[in-house]
């Protein structure tokens, strides 16, 4: 494999960074939880269903106890309570509150039980649900073993037809085309909305909302056409916005396989409160890590909005950070899959010899990461045929330089949502070239004094004096002040501020230690 | 390059040769596709059928378009997408004309000055930076058209907005409430709002559009700014329909859209004077 000389020092500089970085938002977090949080913890437990009115049970249990100022001690502690005074399965008491019968804080309220009998009763109950997720775990790894899994650069592509139906046609198709990854793109604005639709859904603006039905569906529909075609079909969707835990438990759940999860990107995409997302992303990944889901990290999204080539090295500080903080959440490294992209104008003189240095300089750093590589978007246009030779030049880039997941361009990426032909086209041209030019990275060097070398050279160096600015300024101001795309966002303001709780001296959420204890064991 | 279509030749610098003037010439009023000879009429297509792959869906590929009015259909391509799809590559000869000479082509009325001229225009003519609240409105979390005309960087080697010193530019972002860009606008005494959509499935953007004009008129200011709209999928015939100013489809660039705003800007000060 081609190598690019790279300076350790500055290598552990950029790790000790970002280990500062870190524990400064270990700091801004500890002792808070959310309202999606405690929302989450209730879907662990099995609370699901909707009301009349179509809000989730999980937002009515947690709105009254939020309501009654019930939430310092946790959602769990209040579940326990309630299932404890009145004698009800979770299933039952769920049906009671969807239909307006029960009011649990009447239920809490009754409750007389020593702290102690309340939390062996949730632990015991926390185990039982855990072992259901740790078995999906299990059970994805015996299909891929079975099964097998393709070849890396893995072949993704998405479906977003709005209808699940629909999505579960293409992505079948999709499968025996030679995809090896699935990703069902949210309906647009899903990810503001602080609560989970609920059940099979057809109608959606640009994608298909995630809900634990949908994602039920589709994971039936690729194990059997895997089963077919003889390879796992990994299923993506997207744990980010406001109700980023409450979709890593659905996935963890239904066995999804990849989670776009990202420590950062809800703060500067989507406006929403850095407090919330830093403890959201953390619960988030506890989750993802205990069910064994590669998540997907988001740096790609900086270079749409800043420079690609003046900005490359933001991308680099970011991993540094989003893998840092994973790890904290217990995730292996062959879970964090950090993000990246290919987005230099093709305009640009040398243009591909400045992505193959950022793509092997990633390659690199990170050799455990299965590295998501981000297809062109921002220089897409109308001219298809242009934009398909645009994505063979991706592909190019990413089998010399050994990525781990291929998102694949689609031609008409600036048109429409792909229709099933653009999916196809875009599956042949990656076979093409990841076959055709199998081994080239490893018949070729990096001229030690090349414009390759040189551009990693810099780049890193300035990702580590980034890094080192950022630790010192700390995260959230570095976010406020605009360090990463661009973008900046103010510390106290974002959406989803007001589900942001101090958790009292009675807090307690089983799934937190049950999670942490068995990802160490392992 | 900017040559009458099939006059080509008239722009040579050579004034006569034996290859001047000798092709056919190109009947304006009853204009026809050009694959490689005037008038051949030929068209590319692909497609996709919802049915499996084989003889019949071949024969249903190439009956499609002979029912469409393609002549000499050529199916030159057939691939299984599986499950019940085929995809087609295809070429015909269009029987379709169009009467060039007669066709009437709604644009925004400008024309487009470059960077400079732009910032010495507006220096001139208004005397004071141009007020610009941008945002991608409703649901639509896509701001690559957006940025690409306000901010610093711009598009295709063409500053954004934000660069010139005729302009202040407000960037709202995505999923921005149409009330919220319209309190932004108020509160920053904006001229000119500029709305980018291109999600435009079930045509929510229709709606989104819709609803801001009528906020405006609700609110009795629409007139107190320029309405303009931008995305793949916008053009300014639909644009005015809509109650805008102006419409700017995929591929505009920044001068565009600064050198409208600055000539409609005097052109209603003009009238208010």
């Amino acid at each position: 494999m081609a190598k690019l000389n790279i300076d350790s020092g500055i290598v552990a500089r950029c790790q000790q960074a970002a280990k500062t970085i870190a524990d400064g938002v270990d700091k801004e977090i500890a002792g808070l939880t959310t309202t999606s949080i405690e929302r989450t913890v209730l879907r662990l437990y099995g609370v699901t269903g909707v009301d009349n009115d179509d809000i989730p049970v999980a937002n009515i249990i947690v709105d009254q106890l939020k309501e009654k100022e019930l939430l310092a001690e946790g959602a769990a502690k209040n579940l326990g309570k309630a299932l404890l005074s009145s004698g009800l399965e979770i299933a039952e008491l769920t049906e009671a509150i969807a239909q307006g019968e029960i009011y649990l804080p009447q239920l809490v309220a009754e409750a007389d039980f020593s702290d102690r009998r309340i939390t062996d009763f949730l632990i015991k109950l926390a185990e039982k649900k855990s072992k259901e997720i740790n078995n999906n775990r299990k059970k994805r790894k015996n299909l891929q073993k079975e099964l097998g899994l393709g070849s890396q650069p893995w072949l993704y592509v998405i479906v977003a037809t709005g209808n699940i139906y629909e999505d579960v046609n293409q992505a079948r198709a999709a499968a025996r085309q030679g995809a090896d990854i699935v990703a069902v793109i949210r309906s647009t604005a899903q990810s503001l909305l602080d609560y989970v639709p609920h059940g099979p859904t057809t109608e959606g603006f640009g994608g298909t909302y995630a809900t634990q039905e949908n994602f039920r569906i589709m994971r039936e529909a690729l194990d059997d056409i895997g089963e077919e075609v003889g390879r796992y079909i990994q299923l993506v969707n997207y744990c980010s916005g406001l109700c980023m835990p409450e979709i890593a438990a659905m996935g963890a759940l239904e066995r999804l396989d990849m989670m776009l999860n990202d420590a950062m990107y809800g703060i500067l995409f989507r406006d929403i409160n850095m407090h919330r997302t830093m403890v959201d992303q953390h619960f988030s990944r506890l989750i993802n890590g205990y069910a064994g889901i590669i998540i997907n990290t988001g740096e790609d999204n900086y270079l749409t909005t800043a420079d690609s080539l003046a900005e490359a090295h933001t991308v680099i500080a970011s991993q540094f950070i989003n893998k840092e903080m994973a790890r904290r959440a217990g995730m292996e490294n062959e879970l964090i899959g950090l993000g990246h992209a290919f987005e230099i104008d093709p305009a640009q003189e040398n243009g591909f010899l400045l992505e193959l240095a950022q793509a092997q300089l990633i390659r690199q750093l990170f050799p455990q990461a299965p590295l998501k590589y981000m297809p062109p978007t921002k220089h897409m246009t109308g001219d298809i045929f242009k934009g398909y030779l645009l994505n063979g030049m991706f592909n190019l880039a990413s089998i010399i330089t050994g990525q781990g997941i291929q998102l694949l361009g689609m031609l008409t990426e600036a048109i429409h949502t792909p229709f099933v032909q653009d999916r196809a086209l875009s599956l042949e041209n990656a076979r093409y070239i990841f076959k055709n030019a199998n081994k080239l990275g490893a018949e070729i060097e990096f001229k030690d004094d090349g414009i390759i070398q040189e551009r990693a050279t810099k780049v890193l160096e300035e990702a580590g004096e980034m890094l080192e600015d950022i630790a010192e300024l700390g995260l959230l101001q570095a976010l406020a002040e605009g360090y990463f795309a661009n973008i900046k966002r103010p510390v106290t303001g974002g959406k989803g501020s007001d589900g942001v709780l101090e958790c009292g001296k009675n807090y307690f959420n089983p799934f937190t230690k049950i999670f942490r204890e068995e990802m160490l064991e392992r | 390059m900017n040559l009458e279509p099939g006059t080509g030749g008239n722009s040579s610098r050579v004034e006569s040769s034996a290859w001047l003037n000798k092709a056919a010439a190109v009947d304006l009023e009853n204009l026809r596709p050009y694959g490689d000879t005037i008038d051949d009429g030929k068209i590319q297509l692909s497609f996709t059928l919802p049915v499996s792959f084989g003889p019949k869906a071949k024969a249903a590929g190439k009956a499609l378009l002979e029912n469409i009015g393609f002549k000499e259909v050529e199916i030159v391509h057939v691939k299984d997408l599986k499950e019940g799809f085929t995809f087609f590559v295809a070429y015909g000869r269009s029987q379709a004309t169009v009467d060039y000479t007669s066709l009437q082509v709604v644009n925004p009325t400008v024309s487009i000055m470059d960077y400079s001229e732009i910032n010495s225009f507006i220096a001139e003519k208004i005397g004071r930076p141009i007020k610009v609240v941008g945002a991608c409105t409703g649901s639509d979390a896509h701001t690559v058209g957006l940025d690409a005309i306000l901010n610093m960087k711009g598009y295709a080697g063409e500053y954004g907005l934000e660069r010139y010193s005729g302009f202040t530019t407000w960037n709202l972002g995505s999923q921005v409430p149409n009330e919220v860009l319209i309190s932004k606008a108020v509160e920053v005494g904006a001229d000119a709002l500029l709305v980018s959509q291109v999600v435009t499935q079930k045509n929510i953007h229709v709606k989104n559009l819709t609803e801001l004009v009528e906020l405006l008129e609700a609110e009795g200011i629409r007139d107190e700014f320029i309405l303009v709209v931008g995305g793949p999928k916008i053009g300014h015939e639909l644009a005015m329909e809509l109650g805008f100013d102006a419409g700017f489809g995929p591929g505009t660039t920044p001068p565009e859209v600064a050198s409208f705003l600055a000539q409609e800007l005097v052109l209603e000060g003009k009238e208010e004077n």
